[in-house]
């Protein structure tokens, strides 16, 4: 074959491809795997997308589990699956960027095409309800009274739980133990119990634990409509803002226009004023990041969690 | 009366039917090697979302608890635990299904599940919030010596030589640090092979253990696979209640680790069967046949495994904190309904949860009939398929099962290179299940040692964390006993066999 006929093949394949997507999308069931086992956030949202997606769309989405690695096993096959937008894939961060710092984990995070972020958990500083700590300014000044007893626990090393506490120690000028458990249940499990001081952990973390907990204060612009009574960092005069973002990727040789209507139909669902209410019931918290603007917002993410990885000192040399 | 109202709106021909269909769904689903008990759950939890939720509810909890029974199956007829909770069923399961009485095994399996499930529903119904605070108790030194109390088990569970039980148990230990360290986040042992940077996981390694050497023997000998003692007797539930009647404080106790354990976040139904194995293993008058198709061991797995379903449930409805694997699942799909556990659920929502439990209640009912039936179908096929067909049948299942725990070829491959491994350590003696049983408890111990380590660094002494708190003394004194019992057995009875052989000399 010489260059000539390869580029007419390659061509030709272009304008199939466009012409398959400029049909309606999508016309057969979509694939949405999840790199995380059920039960957990990403399981969550997604079975809450489920319904929307059925109901704007009348396909259906089959929502599989590809657990491993801390999400590391799904995201480094990803640009192996069809790219013909009928497989799609929940994304994390700060996972996608951390990791690949850390290790070798079969994958880069530019290697990730993230086509819209559509929500995510803030963090936030949880304590049982019976805890001393009233209050975010009481939490500090008892860390600054007696440095590293204060203990919190968290879900896993190197998590957004535990960038949040390193982020939050520095801007607050306090020492603090971060104690790593496996996944939200155990940490929720240990807060309750008041084997620590409290919980850095999410919105929703308080949401599923209730009245049993106090929320300290959230990593948000404005407060959580659902958790009026906690403040957020940026009241209080920190300016912590973050959580763990979600979103939903497709292999990177996908067609753009393809990109675009997956990215599209995520921002219809994520538009239907039903499914934020129950997003927001649950302790997420919405974000619209399009296909148009997920570029300038990695990297904006890129350098924020790289710099804090330096300090961590989880840098891969 | 509004219990009984509960009562009554669990027991319409709609929720009569979820359970049945969940019962059924569960136990299939539940006896194919490697298809979970929390897969189950999460692949049914879809069809829950349109129906009111204590329904939706009802067929979880049907699902679940089904596909906790139904991993004795191929426990019991294969040597393959269907579920990870089923792996004490296989030690004396197996040895009875080899000698003839699989009947007899599988409808003995059956009222044990069925008595077990009844006892952590009633547990959930009367006593929850109480409960659930008691789990709130552990913490993660509680876990550590919990994880090396469990590790102590090893002396109870292995065959022959004690040496080989406790290498076998490093082994597996060491098995399980593979991989990038939950607690820590170090990377260990992957020998730069990116597909153990996730580390063993423990169904498709206990597919390859358990399932690899059987196929492997199979092939290797000419004999049946399974042998019949004369002609099929049918269900044998009369010899079977008989049985259970008269191990009913085996079945009790039993009963009662399976909810204690099942009630603790982070164990689950794999560490209630063993645990209550070697309970029942210790005080059993007939401790010698144990290992050789003993009913009592048997019960005792069976009826641990399935009262942690309801012992499960109780922190996960009066905390929102899951107790085992599958109440994860369950957690997850009562966020998507909208319903808030915690403790109001009691008594805000208190419709919901007690019409779920009274349907748990009838669904574990309900799995004796439909246990009993399916059991006898399945006993009957296994002996009826011949090895030329049964072999490449199980293979195909044990690699479907290994790779739908994450959808990874790479545990796949896993599972068939452990169970070579396993077979030829077999033939040295080395039995699968301390291996196993490293592999499950060594995560535990290092995460508790961890987390206890630091807290107590926080609090000022990590020896005062480790060795001060109350329930963390009463394990280790239980682990003293469990270590030094059987010495104290010994002395006991030497002085006795001497008297015994004194005359004859």
């Amino acid at each position: 074959m010489n260059r000539s006929t390869k580029l007419f093949f390659a061509a030709a394949a272009a304008v199939a491809l466009a012409g398959q997507a400029a049909a309606a999308y999508p016309e057969k069931t979509v694939n949405y795997i999840i790199a995380f086992g059920p039960g957990g956030e990403s399981d969550v949202s997604a079975r809450l997308q489920e319904p929307f997606f059925r109901k704007l769309t009348n396909q259906t989405v089959a929502i599989q589990y590809k657990a491993g690695a801390g999400g590391a096993a799904t995201w480094s096959q990803l640009n192996g699956m069809p790219a013909d937008g009928y497989t799609i894939v929940g994304t994390n961060l700060p996972h996608l960027i951390l990791q690949p710092l850390e290790k070798d984990v079969g994958y880069k995070t530019d290697d990730i095409d993230t086509v819209y972020w559509f929500h995510y958990t803030p963090d936030a500083i949880i304590v049982p309800v019976a805890s001393p700590l009233k209050t975010l300014k009481d939490l500090v000044e008892a860390a600054k009274k007696s440095p590293g007893t204060i203990t919190f626990s968290g879900s896993g090393t190197n998590s957004a739980n535990h960038l949040a506490q390193r982020r939050f120690d520095k801007m607050a000028g306090i020492k603090t133990t971060y104690v790593p458990f496996k996944g939200t249940g155990a940490s929720n499990t240990a807060l309750l119990g008041s084997q620590v001081t409290g919980s850095w952990g999410y919105t929703t973390v308080r949401m599923m634990l209730g009245e049993q907990v106090r929320c300290l204060a959230v990593a948000m612009e404005s407060r959580h409509p659902k958790i009026p009574d906690c403040p957020t960092f940026k009241e209080l005069g920190y300016d912590l803002v973050g959580g763990a973002y979600r979103g939903i990727a497709v292999p990177k040789s996908t067609p753009r226009q393809i990109k675009q209507q997956v990215s599209d139909l995520i921002g219809k669902i994520n538009k239907t004023p039903e499914f934020v209410a129950k997003m927001e019931a649950a302790g997420f918290a919405m974000l619209d990041i399009d296909l148009a603007r997920t570029a300038e917002f990695m990297a904006r993410k890129k350098s924020e969690y790289e710099a804090l990885a330096k300090e961590m000192g989880i840098v891969r040399k | 009366m509004p219990q009984l109202d509960f009562l009554i709106s669990a027991a319409t021909p709609f929720n009569l039917l979820l359970a049945v269909a969940g019962v059924v769904a569960g136990t299939v689903i539940g006896a194919l090697p490697g298809l979970t008990a929390t897969m189950a759950v999460a692949v049914l939890v879809p069809f829950t979302f349109g129906m009111p939720p204590a329904s939706g509810l009802i067929a979880l909890g049907a699902i679940y608890t089904g596909a906790i029974y139904g991993g004795a199956y191929s426990a019991i007829l294969l040597n393959t635990p269907g579920t990870p909770s089923a792996i004490a069923t296989t030690f004396e399961g197996y040895p009875m299904a080899k000698r003839g009485d699989g009947d007899l095994a599988i409808t003995l399996a059956c009222i044990a599940s069925v008595v077990g499930g009844l006892v952590g529903a009633l547990f959930l119904l009367l006593l929850a919030p109480p409960l659930a605070a008691v789990a709130l108790r552990f913490g993660p030194v509680e876990y550590f010596w919990l994880a090396i109390f469990g590790l102590t088990l090893i002396a109870s569970l292995s065959e022959g030589s004690l040496l080989k039980g406790a290498l076998g148990g490093c082994l597996g230990v060491i098995l399980s640090t593979i991989g990038t360290a939950e607690v820590g986040g170090d990377i260990r042992y992957t020998g730069d092979f990116k597909s153990l940077l996730g580390g063993i996981e423990v169904v498709p390694a206990l597919i390859g253990l358990y399932c690899v050497p059987v196929l492997i023997d199979m092939v290797a000998t000419a004999d049946p696979h399974l042998r019949l003692k004369e002609k099929l007797a049918g269900y044998r539930l009369g010899e079977a209640l008989r049985l259970a009647w008269g191990s009913k404080w085996n079945v009790a106790r039993s009963s009662l680790i399976g909810t204690v354990v099942g009630i603790l976040p982070g164990a689950g139904g794999s560490i209630a069967s063993l645990v209550s194995y070697a309970e029942a293993r210790r005080s059993s008058p007939r401790s010698a046949n144990f290992g050789h198709g003993e009913p009592d061991g048997l019960i005792a797995s069976e009826s641990a495994n399935n009262a942690t379903v309801g012992g499960g449930l109780i922190p996960t409805l009066v905390l929102g904190i899951p107790g085992t694997p599958p109440d994860a699942v369950i957690l997850g799909a009562l966020m998507v309904q909208g319903v808030r556990s915690g403790p109001a659920l009691f008594s805000v929502q208190s419709q919901i949860v007690y019409t779920f439990i009274y349907g748990l209640f009838i669904a574990t009912i309900l799995m004796l009939p439909i246990g009993l039936l399916i059991g006898r179908h399945a006993f009957r096929s296994l002996i009826a398929i011949p090895k030329a067909i049964l072999v490449p049948a199980v293979a195909f299942l044990t690699v479907i099962g290994a790779y739908a725990v994450q959808n990874s070829e790479n545990d796949v491959l896993q599972m068939v290179l452990l169970g070579i491994a396993g077979w030829g350590l077999s033939r040295f003696g080395f039995s699968a299940s301390p291996i196993v049983l490293g592999l499950i408890l060594g995560p535990i111990a290092e995460a508790g040692f961890v987390q206890g380590t630091l807290i107590g660094g926080a609090k000022g002494s990590v020896l005062a964390e480790f060795f001060t708190r109350p329930i963390s003394v009463a394990i280790i004194c239980l682990i003293v006993l469990s270590l030094f019992y059987p010495l104290v057995l010994q002395r006991k009875r030497l002085p006795a066999m001497r008297r015994q052989s004194g005359p004859a000399q």
